[in-house]
């Protein structure tokens, strides 16, 4: 029997005011840091092609935004140095536990900085918000503790494989049996009781990611895993025009292929490019955060309204 | 009829055919990681055999959605071997193993009016009403002045099986039954 909206609703007030809590020192942190608030649009007509992401179509030539990324790396290349946002992103097809088409997403970027300086950013930010949130008896989320305190672990995403899976994915892993064997076998292990930092990806599989130097198998791009679910990717940018221009290609081709549509060239911001120093960009999941520091079984939980009752 | 399915649509509760065979998803689970491939899991049961295993899919893979059908059929009789049913628009009459009736022959009673399951046009369930109907072949008398509240006692109905009633029911009475529970509900006055 379906339940009435009032009741429902009703149901999900403690989640809704923990994601209330959760947004505001989300930007309390931001604040304190230093970074500037920004907005970005949510059509585009460019969205960044990649190739397991689909854009949902919002009219003739315009899409909604599947991230915020690279207006955000416009607004850096530009001159601004430290910049946060907290907005929808809009995903075709993707619905699960812990996938809705239309997600919070955080993004930050810092100028002059690479993905180490991102990562010491999630502990901090983790921490200031789970303190906050937390009561004395501690986090706890599907029967396990969950420990932001103590000493993060720390894994390369070659050492995951060999310590899970008994394999090395090396520079060049096939992709299929790579993602199979991280979202089936490696994820679960991931993150238990403290917040799991995964870094060192294999070249081929960051593709908007600075390549390691002194390590030219592994491209300096970072998940952050808690409780196994994955919260946060993150990566030293990319920031050769031609490089870019080059995945993109592959990207956009790929698509024609699969789903036979054309998506144009993101040329503004491969312009943008141009002006772009060293630095380093971070998309968190709010929505998965909540569902953490809320003990939510799924994300449909943290929403007042899901993609059924939107 | 069948119908094509893309990766997609799957969900718990969609029913597929796979090697000629139904199957239910029973439990689904969607995952993506970070910037890699979509990938779809599934508890299957076969809708025949009962027998569950788990899969996982990919974007691209495309489905047969099983071709099934519900029939509501009366019963009519079982000769120890397999049980009749008739089609109450066709007239039609069609058979069905024990194995494919399963628990609900503990509630069929002649004439019952039930929904048969058929998959590409073969019998391989059915559902019985809620609430059924059925008579009390044998049961030790309630022993009188016991009026403890809830205390029962075993009585065997009329299809064979036995179910806890409360201690005043008699042998030769009619009761009625939930058949998602196999609890007894009330008496039916004769």
């Amino acid at each position: 029997m379906e339940r009435d909206e009032k009741e429902v609703l009703g149901g999900k007030r403690r989640f809704i005011e923990i994601r209330c809590r959760v947004l505001r020192l989300i930007r309390a942190f931001f604040e304190s840091e230093g970074f500037l608030e920004v907005q970005t649009p949510l059509l585009t007509a460019a969205p960044a092609p990649e190739v397991h992401i689909s854009p949902i179509p919002a009219g003739p030539s315009l899409f909604l935004s599947t991230s915020p990324e690279l207006h955000m790396k416009r607004l850096l290349a530009a001159g601004f140095e430290k910049i946060f946002q907290i907005t929808r992103a809009f995903r075709a097809g993707e619905h699960g536990r812990f996938h809705h088409p239309e997600f919070t997403i955080l993004e930050w970027y810092r100028s002059g900085a690479d993905y180490k300086d991102l990562q010491r950013d999630c502990q901090k930010l983790v921490r200031f918000t789970c303190r906050a949130v937390s009561q004395d008896a501690g986090l706890c989320f599907r029967g396990s503790r969950l420990d932001f305190e103590g000493q993060w672990e720390r894994l390369s995403v070659r050492g995951a494989f060999k310590k899970f899976v008994g394999w090395d994915p090396g520079p060049h892993p096939d992709e299929d049996r790579f993602d199979l064997d991280m979202s089936l076998q490696v994820q679960k292990n991931l993150g238990f009781p403290t917040p799991c930092i995964l870094e060192d990806y294999p070249t081929s599989l960051a593709a908007l990611a600075r390549i390691k130097p002194g390590d030219p198998e592994v491209a300096e791009r970072f998940e952050l895993f808690w409780a196994g679910i994955e919260i946060a990717n993150g990566f030293s940018e990319l920031t050769d025009p031609r490089e870019q221009r080059m995945r993109f290609r592959q990207a956009i081709e790929s698509k024609k292929r699969t789903h036979g549509i054309d998506y144009p060239m993101p040329e503004a911001f491969l312009a943008s490019l141009e002006n772009l120093g060293p630095c380093a960009g971070i998309a968190f999941g709010v929505d998965r955060f909540v569902m953490l520091l809320s003990d939510a079984e799924s994300i449909e939980d943290v929403v007042a309204f899901g993609p059924q009752t939107a | 009829m069948a119908a094509i399915l893309t990766a997609g649509e799957l969900r718990k509760g969609v029913k597929l055919e796979i090697d000629g065979e139904p199957y239910l998803i029973t439990d689904f689970e969607f995952t993506k990681p970070g910037k890699g491939q979509a990938l779809y899991r599934c508890r299957l049961k076969n809708m025949i055999t009962g027998i569950q295993f788990d899969r996982t899919y990919r974007s691209g893979d495309k489905f047969t959605s099983a071709d099934l059908e519900e029939q509501e059929m009366q019963y009519l009789y079982s000769d120890g071997h397999s049980y009749h049913f008739m089609n109450m628009s066709s007239y039609e009459q069609i058979e069905m193993s024990s194995e494919a009736v399963g628990d609900a022959s503990n509630f069929l009673s002649e004439n019952l009016l039930v929904n048969v399951l058929l998959f590409q046009g073969r019998p391989i369930g059915l559902s019985v009403p809620n609430f059924v109907e059925l008579q009390i072949v044998s049961s030790a008398p309630g022993i009188k002045g016991d009026t403890a509240s809830g205390a029962t006692k075993p009585a065997t109905l009329s299809t064979g099986h036995v179910i806890q009633v409360p201690l005043f029911v008699e042998e030769g009475e009619t009761v009625r039954i939930d058949t998602r529970t196999g609890q007894y509900v009330e008496r039916v006055k004769g």
